[in-house]
C-alpha cells in the first residue's frame, strides 16, 4: 500500500495552479484534503504521475454568504475544510442544511482535513454534499488556464466518482443557494457505523406559508443511485397544513421512484425501505424546523 | 508491611509509554534495512504456469527477486503442521512461496527485496504470473458438496473428522420426552490487530548469528522454526518480540512464510531485511476464524433438563491446516459451557475451502460452541414456555459437583475436568445486575411508547491456562531493582504490570522496582507462547515460584549477615529485617551484592556490603557446591491440566421498527476468573473482548464472492466497530479460586468475546419474536428476515420438534 512515483507540485497561487494543470494534462491530479485521493493512491487505484497540491491556495480558503433575499447563497472556496464550513455561523444561520449534512460526513478528524469542494469533485454518490448541492440546485465554479465556467449540479455529477471536470480544470468554489421563504431542512441517514458513508441518506428542504401549509418540498438522496437523486414531493404532499400532511405516503411515493441497488452492506429492498422511512422522517423534521426557525425569526426585533 | 499489590487495580505501567507513541514495534526497528513486498495470488484457485520477472529487473533499487525455485533445502519445503492430531487425516500446509498451485487469494508467489517498500511494490506490479484456473471452492456448503476439490488428494475436502463422545447421545435423544433440531450458522471474522505482522532480520556474518525481530505471540517457537528451516544451530538464533500491537490469536501461528523468508534473505544477501505487512495483505494472507455451520439435535424433559445432545459441525478451515484442528477441538468441548449435557456427541468435519486459513482468533472456537449451546437453551425455553434463565439454571453443574469430569479430551490432550466455579451464584448476580426479573415491566412501558426492546443472556465456560509450561526468571540487582523475564510474549495485555505485582508481593518490594521483559529469547529461552488465556496463569505462577526461590535465598544470605534465623526475617519495602527487632536490617540491594563473592568495590553498594562480608571459611569454595552466585532464581510452572473460568452476559437491545437498526441499551457481564491479580486489567480485557463480541454479532464478516475474492478487504468495508458502536459495559466479578495453581488464578484474556453473538442473538430474538439462527446480523438482514417472517415464508423456528 505505497503509491507509485509521482512529481509533486505545490503552486502558491490559483494562476500558477491553472498553469501547471494546463501543462501536465491528463497525467495530473489535484490534491486537496487528500482524504479520498491518498487512500486511492496508496492502494494504487489511482496513480497520477503529477500531483498538484492546492493546499497553499489560501485565497480559496473561505466560506461566504453572498446576496440576500431570493438570490442569497453560501459560497465555499476550494480549500475550505468540511469543518470550516460546518462551523461557519453566518452560513449556518442562512443555510442550516450545510451543518445538518456535514455532521454526517465521516469523523471530525477527516472533516478537519477533507474539503467540501473536493468531496463534490470526488462525486461519490454516497457523499452527503453531492446531494446537498443537487437538492439546493447549486453549482460549481470551474476555472482553467483558458477561462471559467459555472456548472449546475445537475450537469456536474456524471457518474459514480465522476464529475464533468476536464483534466486541466480546477474547481474553485461551490455555490449553495439559500432556499426562499419560510423554509426548514433536515438531513437523516442510516450508516452501518457512526460516521461511515451512509447506506442511505436523505436531505429535505420544505417551505411553509404563513398558515403553516406546505408550499414546497424537495428531497435529495445519497447511496441510492450512481449520482445524487432529487425528488420534488410538493405535489404529492399537497398544500396542506404541515400537521396534517401524510409524510408516510410521501415516503412511500419517494421510495417507489428510486432504483437503489444492493451491495455487501444492504439489499436493494432494505435501501428502498430506508429511503421511504427517512423521507417521511426528514420531511416531518424539516417542517418542524421551518416552524421553529420562523418563530425564532419573528421574535428578533426589527 | 509492603502494601500488597496483588488484587489491587494498579494502573497499567506500560500505558504512558504506549499511549504517548513511545512504543517500539518491529517497523520502528531496522531503519535503512532492505524491504520486502510480495506478489500474491489474485486468484483463489489456480495452477501457476509461468512467472515472468523480466519486467521488474530494470526497476531502480531492486536487490533480489525470489520464487519457489530459488528456495534451497528446507526453506523451500512446506511449512510445518504444528499440531498434528489423529483425526486430522488430511493435513496440508503451504509452501512459503507457492509451488505450482495457489489455493487462496493472497497466497505469496514471488518475494521482492528492494531498497524500500515503494520500489518493491513497483517491481511487484511488473511481474507477470500466468495461471491456469481451477474451480474455486468457496463457502462451507460448496466445500461439503465437494463437487470440486481444494486439494486433489483430499477427498470430500475433509481435512479432519473429529468425534467427541460421552455416553450414547443418539439413544438418549431418541428416548427423550422432547426433541428439537436447530440449524445454525456463524460467519468468519478475524483478529485484526492494529499492527499487522512484521519481521526484521539481521545476520552477523562475523559472529555467525542471526537476530530476528518479529511481531509474534511465540518468539521461542519462531526461534526453533527459523533455526530448523535455515539449518542453523538454535544457539546462533535470537528472536525478539518487541512491542507488539495486538495479536488476538493470529500471531500465535508460526512460522508464517515471511518469518522464514525474511531471515533467509537476510542471511543469503548478508543485509538487513524487513517486511511490514500492510492492511490489505493482512486481510488476504494472515488468518480468519469462526465460520461454521451447525446442526443441533437435543433431547430434554418437560423441566427443560438435557438428556442428550447430538451436534454436527461443519468447520471452514480455509486452504491449509498449519495449526491443526485446535478450533474444532475447542468448539466441540467448550460448547458444553456450564451445563451437564446428559449424553453428548459432537462430530465435526473440518473442510478445506479456497480462502484464507483459519486459525484461532480470540475465543478460538468457543464463540461458535457457545452459540450452539445458548441458542439451544433459548429454543428449549421457548418450546416449553419456560424462563430462559430457569432452563439454564436447571442444567448447571452445581458447585458441589466440582471438580466435574465431562469424560472428553480438551485441547491440551488432557481430560476435560472443570476445577471450580459457582454457576448458580454467577447467574444470580447477572439477573440482579441487569434486572432480569423486572424486564417484563420495562418491555411493557417501552411498547406503550412504540419502542421495541428485547433481553437476552448467554453463559460460557472457558478452559484457560493450558500447559505444558512457562518459566520465570527473577533477579535482584545490586541497586535493589528487580528484573523479571518470562519467555511468553506480550501484545498489550498488561504483563509489565500484572507480573510485576506478583513478583513485588512475593519478594516484598514496591511494584515500581520491578521491570518485566517478555518474548525475548536472549532473556528467557523456554516458553510456549501467549494464547488460550494462559499468560497470567502460566507465567504468573512461574514468576511467583521463581520469586519465592529468590526470597528464600535472600533470607538465607540476610540471615548470615544479620546473624539471625531466616525464619525470623521478613522483607518490607525491599528491606530485610528481623521481625520485632528494629534496626536489624539489610536492604535487598546489599543482599544482592553479598550473593556474589566477586565484589569489586566499584559502587557504593559494594562498598557498603563489605561491612557485612563474613570472612569465608578458607577451606571452602567461595560459592558452595549447591549454590550459585547472584540473587536470582528461575522456576517453571507446569499444571496437570487447564483451569476453567466462566462468565455470563446479558444485554438489552432496542430495535427500530422501521429501519431495523439495533442499539444495545445495556450490556452486563458477570465474570469469574478466580483470584484477580489486577481488577482493572481484567476489566480492560473484558471490555476489549466485549467489543470484539459485539463486532462478531453485529458488524464484522468476511464477504467472499463465489470466485473467492474477499470483497471487503479494508477497514472501510470490514466493519470493525468504533468506540461509538461499543456499549457501556457493566461488569461484576465472582472470585472462585482455582485449586490447580499456587495463586488460584484463571485466565481472562478471551472471556469477553465468547458469548457476544449468543447474547445478542438471544436479545434480538426476544425483541423480534422470531428465531435468530445466523450471526452476525445486519439491519438489512434483519429487515429481510422480518419480511420473510411476515410472509410466513420462513420455517419460523429453524427448529423443529421431531416428536
Ligand atoms: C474514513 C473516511 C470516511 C469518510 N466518510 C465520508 C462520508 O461519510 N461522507 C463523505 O461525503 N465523505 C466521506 N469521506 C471523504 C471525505 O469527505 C473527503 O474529504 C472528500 O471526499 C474529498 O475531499 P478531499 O479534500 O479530501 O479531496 P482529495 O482526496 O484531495 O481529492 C478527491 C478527488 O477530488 C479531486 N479534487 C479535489 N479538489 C479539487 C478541486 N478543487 N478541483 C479539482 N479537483 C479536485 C482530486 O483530484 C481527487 O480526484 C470519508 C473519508 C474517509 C477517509
Amino acid at each position: 500500500m505505497k503509491p507509485s512515483g509521482f512529481t509533486y507540485h505545490r503552486p502558491q497561487t490559483v494562476d500558477e495552479a491553472l498553469d501547471v494543470l494546463g501543462r501536465v494534462g491528463p497525467e495530473g491530479k489535484v490534491l486537496a484534503g487528500g482524504q479520498s485521493l491518498v487512500p486511492m493512491m496508496n492502494m494504487r487505484l489511482a496513480a497520477p504521475a503529477e500531483l498538484i497540491d492546492i493546499n497553499r491556495l489560501t485565497a480559496l480558503d473561505y466560506v461566504q454568504v453572498e446576496g440576500d433575499g431570493a438570490g442569497a447563497a453560501v459560497r465555499v472556496g476550494a480549500t475550505a475544510r468540511h469543518t470550516t464550513v460546518e462551523r461557519d455561523t453566518a452560513a449556518f444561520t442562512v443555510l442550516p442544511l450545510l451543518r445538518q449534512a456535514l455532521s454526517h460526513v465521516a469523523h471530525s478528524t477527516i472533516r478537519n482535513q477533507g474539503t467540501t469542494v473536493g468531496s463534490l469533485v470526488h462525486a461519490d454518490p454516497a457523499g452527503e454534499m453531492t446531494a446537498v448541492l443537487a437538492l439546493l440546485d447549486g453549482s460549481v465554479e470551474v476555472r482553467s488556464a483558458h477561462g471559467a465556467r459555472c456548472v449546475s449540479a445537475s450537469d456536474f455529477f456524471v457518474g459514480p466518482l465522476e464529475s464533468c471536470l476536464e483534466p486541466d480544470e480546477l474547481a474553485t468554489s461551490a455555490v449553495f443557494p439559500v432556499p426562499e421563504g419560510r423554509s426548514g431542512s433536515a438531513w437523516l441517514e442510516v450508516a452501518r457505523r457512526h460516521g461511515d458513508y451512509a447506506v442511505c441518506g436523505v436531505g429535505a428542504v420544505l417551505r411553509l406559508d404563513g398558515d403553516a401549509r406546505v408550499v414546497a418540498a424537495r428531497t435529495g438522496y445519497i447511496s441510492v443511485d450512481a449520482t445524487p437523486v432529487v425528488l420534488d414531493l410538493g405535489e404529492v404532499i399537497g398544500r396542506v397544513p404541515y400537521d396534517t400532511a401524510d409524510w408516510d405516503a410521501a415516503g412511500r411515493y419517494a421510495a417507489a421512484q428510486l432504483q437503489p441497488e444492493g451491495d455487501i452492506h444492504a439489499s436493494a429492498a432494505y435501501r428502498r425501505q430506508l429511503a421511504g422511512v427517512l423521507t417521511s422522517r426528514a420531511l416531518s423534521a424539516a417542517a418542524r424546523h421551518a416552524l421553529a426557525r420562523h418563530d425564532i425569526m419573528t421574535e428578533v426585533p426589527q | 508491611m509492603t502494601t500488597r499489590s496483588l488484587g489491587e487495580p494498579v494502573a497499567r505501567r506500560e500505558d504512558p509509554r504506549l499511549l504517548s507513541g513511545q512504543g517500539r514495534y518491529v517497523d520502528d526497528i531496522g531503519t535503512g534495512a532492505l524491504e520486502v513486498a510480495f506478489v500474491r495470488s489474485p486468484h483463489a484457485h489456480a495452477r501457476i504456469v509461468d512467472i515472468d520477472v523480466t519486467g521488474a529487473l530494470d526497476v531502480d533499487g531492486i536487490v533480489a527477486i525470489y520464487t519457489h525455485e530459488d528456495l534451497p533445502g528446507r526453506v523451500g519445503e512446506p511449512l510445518p503442521l504444528l499440531i498434528p492430531h489423529d483425526a486430522l487425516t488430511h493435513g496440508r500446509t503451504p509452501y512459503p512461496l507457492a509451488k505450482d498451485e495457489v489455493n487462496h487469494v493472497g497466497e505469496p508467489i514471488v518475494m521482492v527485496v528492494a531498497t524500500d517498500r515503494y520500489v518493491a511494490e513497483d517491481a511487484c506490479d511488473r511481474i507477470q504470473v500466468e495461471f491456469d484456473f481451477l474451480p474455486p471452492v468457496v463457502g462451507i456448503e460448496v466445500a461439503r458438496d465437494a463437487e470440486h476439490l481444494v486439494h486433489d488428494d483430499v477427498p470430500g475436502n475433509v481435512a479432519a473428522r473429529l468425534v467427541q463422545e460421552s455416553g450414547d447421545a443418539r439413544a438418549a435423544v431418541a428416548q427423550a420426552p422432547h426433541v428439537l433440531e436447530l440449524d445454525l450458522e456463524i460467519e468468519r471474522s478475524a483478529s485484526m490487530p492494529m499492527e499487522g505482522k512484521a519481521v526484521f532480520a539481521r545476520w552477523d556474518a562475523d559472529d555467525t548469528s542471526l537476530r530476528v525481530y518479529t511481531s509474534t505471540q511465540a518468539s521461542t517457537s519462531v526461534r526453533a522454526a527459523v533455526a530448523a528451516k535455515l539449518e542453523l544451530p538454535a544457539d546462533r538464533v535470537e528472536v525478539v518480540a518487541p512491542d507488539v500491537g495486538g495479536g488476538f490469536g493470529v500471531k500465535i501461528v508460526h512460522p508464517w512464510p515471511e518469518e522464514i523468508l525474511v531471515p533467509w534473505a537476510a542471511v543469503t544477501l548478508g543485509r538487513e531485511v524487513k517486511w511490514t505487512e500492510d492492511r490489505r495483505e493482512h486481510f488476504v494472507s494472515s488468518a480468519h476464524e469462526r465460520g461454521q455451520l451447525q446442526h443441533v439435535k437435543v433431547g430434554f424433559d418437560s423441566e427443560g433438563r438435557l438428556h442428550g445432545l447430538d451436534v454436527t459441525i461443519w468447520h471452514d478451515n480455509g486452504a491449509y491446516t498449519p495449526y491443526g484442528i485446535i478450533v474444532p477441538i475447542i468448539t466441540t468441548t467448550q460448547l458444553l459451557g456450564p451445563y451437564k449435557p446428559g449424553a453428548y456427541r459432537a462430530e465435526c468435519f473440518s473442510l478445506y475451502t479456497n480462502t484464507v486459513i483459519v486459525t484461532p482468533y480470540r475465543g478460538a472456537g468457543r464463540p461458535q460452541g457457545c452459540f450452539a449451546m445458548e441458542r439451544t437453551m433459548d429454543a428449549i425455553a421457548d418450546h416449553l414456555g419456560l424462563d430462559r434463565a430457569v432452563v439454564r439454571e436447571r442444567n448447571f453443574i452445581r458447585p458441589d459437583e466440582m471438580p466435574y469430569d465431562h469424560g472428553l479430551v480438551f485441547q491440551d490432550g488432557r481430560p476435560l475436568i472443570y476445577d471450580s466455579g459457582d454457576y448458580p451464584a454467577s447467574l444470580d448476580k447477572l439477573k440482579k445486575l441487569i434486572g432480569w426479573d423486572e424486564f417484563d415491566d420495562y418491555r411493557a412501558a417501552a411498547r406503550a411508547e412504540g419502542r421495541q426492546v428485547g433481553i437476552g443472556m448467554a453463559c460460557y465456560v472457558e478452559g484457560t491456562g493450558v500447559g505444558p509450561y512457562e518459566g520465570g526468571f527473577v533477579k535482584v540487582e545490586t541497586d535493589g531493582s528487580v528484573v523479571v523475564a518470562t519467555g511468553l510474549t506480550t501484545q498489550g495485555q498488561g504483563h509489565q504490570t500484572a507480573f510485576a505485582q506478583i513478583v513485588a508481593d512475593e519478594l516484598g518490594v514496591p511494584v515500581e522496582k520491578v521491570t518485566v521483559t517478555t518474548g525475548d529469547t536472549r532473556r528467557f529461552k523456554y516458553a510456549v507462547g501467549t494464547f488460550a488465556s494462559r499468560a497470567a496463569v502460566m507465567s504468573g505462577n512461574a514468576v511467583a515460584l521463581a520469586a519465592r526461590n529468590v526470597r528464600e535465598k535472600a533470607l538465607r544470605i540476610a540471615g548470615e549477615a544479620l546473624e539471625a534465623d531466616p525464619r525470623d526475617l521478613e522483607i518490607v519495602d525491599g528491606i530485610v529485617q528481623v521481625k520485632g527487632t528494629p534496626g536489624a536490617t539489610v536492604p535487598l540491594s546489599t543482599v544482592a551484592v553479598l550473593s556474589n563473592p566477586l565484589r569489586y568495590a566499584f559502587d557504593e553498594e559494594t562498598q557498603r556490603a563489605t561491612q557485612f562480608a563474613t570472612p569465608g571459611d578458607p577451606e571452602k569454595p567461595p560459592v558452595a557446591e549447591d549454590d550459585e552466585p547472584g540473587l536470582e532464581g528461575t522456576d517453571y510452572y507446569s499444571p496437570a491440566r487447564s483451569t476453567f473460568a466462566n462468565g455470563m452476559h446479558a444485554a438489552i437491545v432496542e430495535i427500530d421498527p422501521d429501519t431495523a437498526e439495533i442499539s444495545i441499551l445495556r450490556y452486563c457481564v458477570v465474570h469469574d476468573c478466580g483470584t484477580l491479580i489486577n481488577p482493572r486489567i481484567v476489566e480492560g480485557q473484558i471490555h476489549g473482548g466485549v467489543a470484539q463480541g459485539v463486532a462478531g454479532a453485529l458488524y464484522e464478516r468476511m464477504v467472499y464472492d463465489d470466485a473467492g475474492q474477499l470483497l471487503n478487504a479494508s477497514f472501510m468495508d470490514f466493519l470493525m466497530p468504533y468506540a461509538t458502536e461499543v456499549p457501556r459495559i457493566e461488569a461484576d466479578h465472582l472470585e472462585t479460586p482455582s485449586p490447580l495453581n499456587p495463586l488460584g488464578i484463571k485466565g481472562a484474556g478471551e472471556a469477553g468475546v465468547i458469548p457476544g453473538a449468543s447474547v445478542l442473538a438471544s436479545a434480538i430474538e426476544d425483541a423480534e419474536g422470531f428465531r435468530i439462527s445466523r450471526m452476525p446480523i445486519s439491519p438489512s438482514e434483519l429487515y429481510e428476515l422480518r419480511q420473510r417472517h411476515e410472509r410466513r415464508e420462513q420455517n419460523t423456528t429453524n427448529t423443529k420438534d421431531s416428536r
